[in-house]
């Protein structure tokens, strides 16, 4: 099988007579077969995906394996910062590193409508394998099934992914305590105003990227340095605070932000002020909350701030004993707000 | 963002609630009109700054909340019609009807799309030459410029297939019913600064003499609202009367008058049903009849669409000061921001959604001093 040069992508020859994705290339013939063998797997290319069983054959790992799945429905396609291919696999990958996992294996599941252009198609791929390469997975199985056109949004991608959890570390939402601190590995807000700045055709003076990125090796830094991480998360939708109400509900305490602390991209602050949003209700997806133990939360911030993806990271609030189920927040002028969770996603606000 | 952050200082605004402190000697009940105030209180805390005698009572100024549930209905009898494509304002959509909301009519179907301002539904109705194009227009006079702007390039550029159904509604005869209803508890009113940044100043004094309260026009930001109470107290204990301008860095004394004539022009007043309180006399715009052609519940005659609100909610109440939501009998029962009753239950600065989530807290026992983080 010969290297494709995805930087200039262009469809080999069987490919080339189809421009665009027809509904044949889900159909399991020949056409699909084509779509694997010279786009799936040239991009992808490792020994498990390669042997193109109906399951791929994975050497069997000791201590536990996390699993987990989640689909990906991002439109635009391409957006500043990544695009729906980044997204797939980060997406994955973080949740399994929120477990203390690491990542080892994806699966890609693609739901393709009839007419995206094959070139777009080479894009979001192109993208999807170098994304498994930076977060060390590879994608060892998937499908295509190709709908007809009007019923999709050119492209879904849902991804599955295990990792191995390391012995002894047990990491979850309910095991928040009092007095823990709550550290954020960076700027919260990145990803959402990117997306909808260009989903909304909002022209604003900078461009905001998104923050799309794999964080097993920023959990990997942060669980060596301080073994009393508690629990950590991947604020994605529903931002920080869904993620935080989440803790406080499955932990049964409460927690406490001190508002001034979290870091906040000025242009995307200048954003959320114009559509009347909260930054901490906005999707992020390349950064963690950790809840940590008091007296590691010297040696967590540390460990953080020494990797590229955690350089602002900041301690923004701790775990009490009050108010337990409840987030809430120190504003800049000193009051307190509650944050609840959201109901659906954060409308834009008329006044 | 300098020009907020500055508006947002912690030591100037503990400073500005120390000066209210010294000032107050008894209590005073004052009402922020504007949602977008309230919206700023909670989310800043400001009401926990101030001295137990001064008391912040929500105002009706959420357009959302006062839309009339009759007007929904409306709106979603128009945006479930085939060859319709609905634009409205992103938080209108999870407002209930009498039965359904506009996300529900999206999800059947019905082409139901935000926008940000109403020229872009105008941008769509130009794009979508085979569709109707009808934007919700809803709100106080500041969105109301912006509005009568898509409506008179629509009649000048003959874009036939563009409408809005107008549920405009109007700050100054509020504030009239408010003082005049029986049982009214407010004594003082922070006026909405950007609906004066529009219409100036020049309608208030009249008012302030007529029903004897201070009307103070006051802004957003921690620091405005700060002041704006410091004002309307420093009045109350003098025993004074006056319109003030607190918020003088956006608003003059007569306004944006490129847009007053816009909008004189486009719309002329009329009696209009609030969400909760009912009927106000000469207390909305609709279209003018040079522009009744653009006039949505005509285009699509949904007039007849009359419909009862819940016997169950006190919104009306609510809005007015007179009842506090936890003291409504359905509050946290029938009605919550998952099944509310009244707006005012949906949107997230709607008196009774702040209650439920707020009032909760401050029930806790300690909430007062919650733990700051280092």
């Amino acid at each position: 099988m010969t290297e494709v040069d995805f930087s200039s992508w262009s469809c080999p020859l069987p490919l080339r007579d189809y421009p665009t994705v027809v509904i044949g290339h889900g159909g399991g013939g020949q056409l699909s077969a084509e779509l694997v063998e010279h786009l799936f797997v040239p991009a992808f290319r490792n020994k498990e995906l390669e042997a193109l069983g109906d399951a791929a054959l994975l050497p069997a790992q000791t201590g536990r394996l996390a699993f987990s799945t989640d689909s990906f429905v991002v439109h635009p396609l391409f957006f500043p910062g990544g695009s729906i291919g980044d997204l797939a696999v980060h997406g994955t990958v973080n949740d399994l590193a929120m477990s203390g996992a690491r990542p080892l294996y994806l699966s890609a599941a693609f739901i393709l409508e009839e007419g995206l252009e094959m070139a777009v198609l080479g894009r979001i791929v192109e993208r999807m394998a170098a994304a498994a390469r930076d977060a060390g997975v590879r994608i060892a199985t998937g499908d295509t099934k190709v709908v007809e056109r009007g019923h999709g949004h050119g492209c879904y991608i849902t991804t599955a992914g295990v990792g191995v959890v390391p012995e002894g570390l047990n990491l979850g939402p309910d095991r928040a305590r009092p007095g823990d601190v709550v550290i954020v590995s960076g700027t919260i807000g990145d990803h959402g105003m990117a997306v909808m700045s260009v989903r909304e055709g909002l022209q604003f003076e900078t461009v905001i990227e998104s923050d799309s990125a794999p964080l097993a090796d920023l959990v990997a830094l942060l669980l060596a340095a301080a073994p009393g991480v508690h629990a950590l998360r991947d604020p994605t939708r529903g931002g920080v605070a869904s993620s935080l109400n989440e803790i406080a509900g499955r932990s049964k305490v409460g927690i406490a932000l001190e508002e001034s602390a979290i870091p906040v991209r000025t242009d995307v602050q200048s954003a959320c002020e114009l559509l009347g949003m909260d930054p901490i209700y906005v999707a992020n997806e390349g950064k963690l909350l950790a809840i940590v133990a008091p007296q590691d939360a010297d040696a967590a911030l540390a460990a953080l701030r020494a990797h590229p993806l955690g350089r602002q990271a900041a301690l923004i609030g701790r775990v009490t004993d009050r108010h337990p189920g409840m987030l809430v927040a120190k504003t800049g002028i000193g009051g307190t707000r509650v944050i609840p969770m959201q109901l659906g996603e954060q409308l834009p606000r008329i006044c | 963002m300098k020009y907020l952050t500055e508006f947002r200082d912690g030591d100037a605004a503990r400073k500005l609630a120390a000066d209210i402190r010294a000032q107050v000697t008894r209590p005073w009940a004052i009402m922020e009109v504007c949602g977008g105030q309230t919206h700023s209180i909670l989310r800043n805390g400001i009401d926990q700054l101030l001295p137990p005698e001064v008391e912040l009572i929500h105002g009706p100024g959420c357009p959302v909340c006062v839309t009339p549930l009759e007007m929904i209905d409306r709106a979603l009898a128009i945006a479930a019609r085939p060859g319709v494509t609905f634009c409205s304002f992103g938080d209108m959509l999870r407002v209930p009807g009498s039965e359904k909301d506009l996300f529900r009519i999206k999800s059947e179907g019905g082409d139901v799309r935000i926008v940000y301002s109403p020229l872009d539904a105008l941008q769509l109705a130009r794009d979508l030459p085979g569709r109707e194009v009808v934007f919700f227009g809803i709100g106080f006079e500041t969105t109301a410029p912006a509005n009568a702007m898509a409506v008179h390039l629509a009649k000048q550029q003959g874009i036939a297939n563009f409408s809005m159904l107008v549920s405009h509604v109007l700050v100054p005869p509020a504030i009239r019913a408010i003082m005049t209803a029986p049982g009214n508890r407010v004594q003082a009113f922070l006026a909405a600064g950007h609906v004066c940044s529009v219409m100036g100043t020049w309608q208030y004094p009249p008012l302030a003499a007529q029903c004897h309260v201070p009307i103070v026009i006051t802004g957003f930001e921690p620091l405005d609202l700060l002041l704006g109470i410091k004002s309307a107290i420093a009045q109350l204990e003098a025993g004074e009367a006056r319109v003030e301008n607190a918020y003088a860095r956006v608003v003059t004394e007569e306004g944006n008058k490129t847009a007053q004539d816009l909008l004189a022009q486009v719309f002329e007043v009329t009696d209009r049903a609030w969400r909760g309180i009912g009927m106000i006399p000469q207390s909305g715009w609709r279209l003018s009849e040079a522009y009744r052609d653009f006039d949505a519940e005509v285009r699509f005659d949904v007039s007849g669409i009359h419909t009862q609100e819940s016997a169950l909610c006190h919104a009306g109440e609510v809005l007015q000061g007179t009842l506090k939501p936890s003291q409504c009998p359905a509050f946290g029962l029938q009605c919550t921001p998952r099944t509310p009753l009244g707006a005012t239950m949906v949107s997230s600065e709607g008196a009774c959604a702040a209650y439920y989530h707020y009032g909760r807290f401050t029930s806790i026992e300690g909430m007062d001093a919650v733990e700051a983080a280092p």
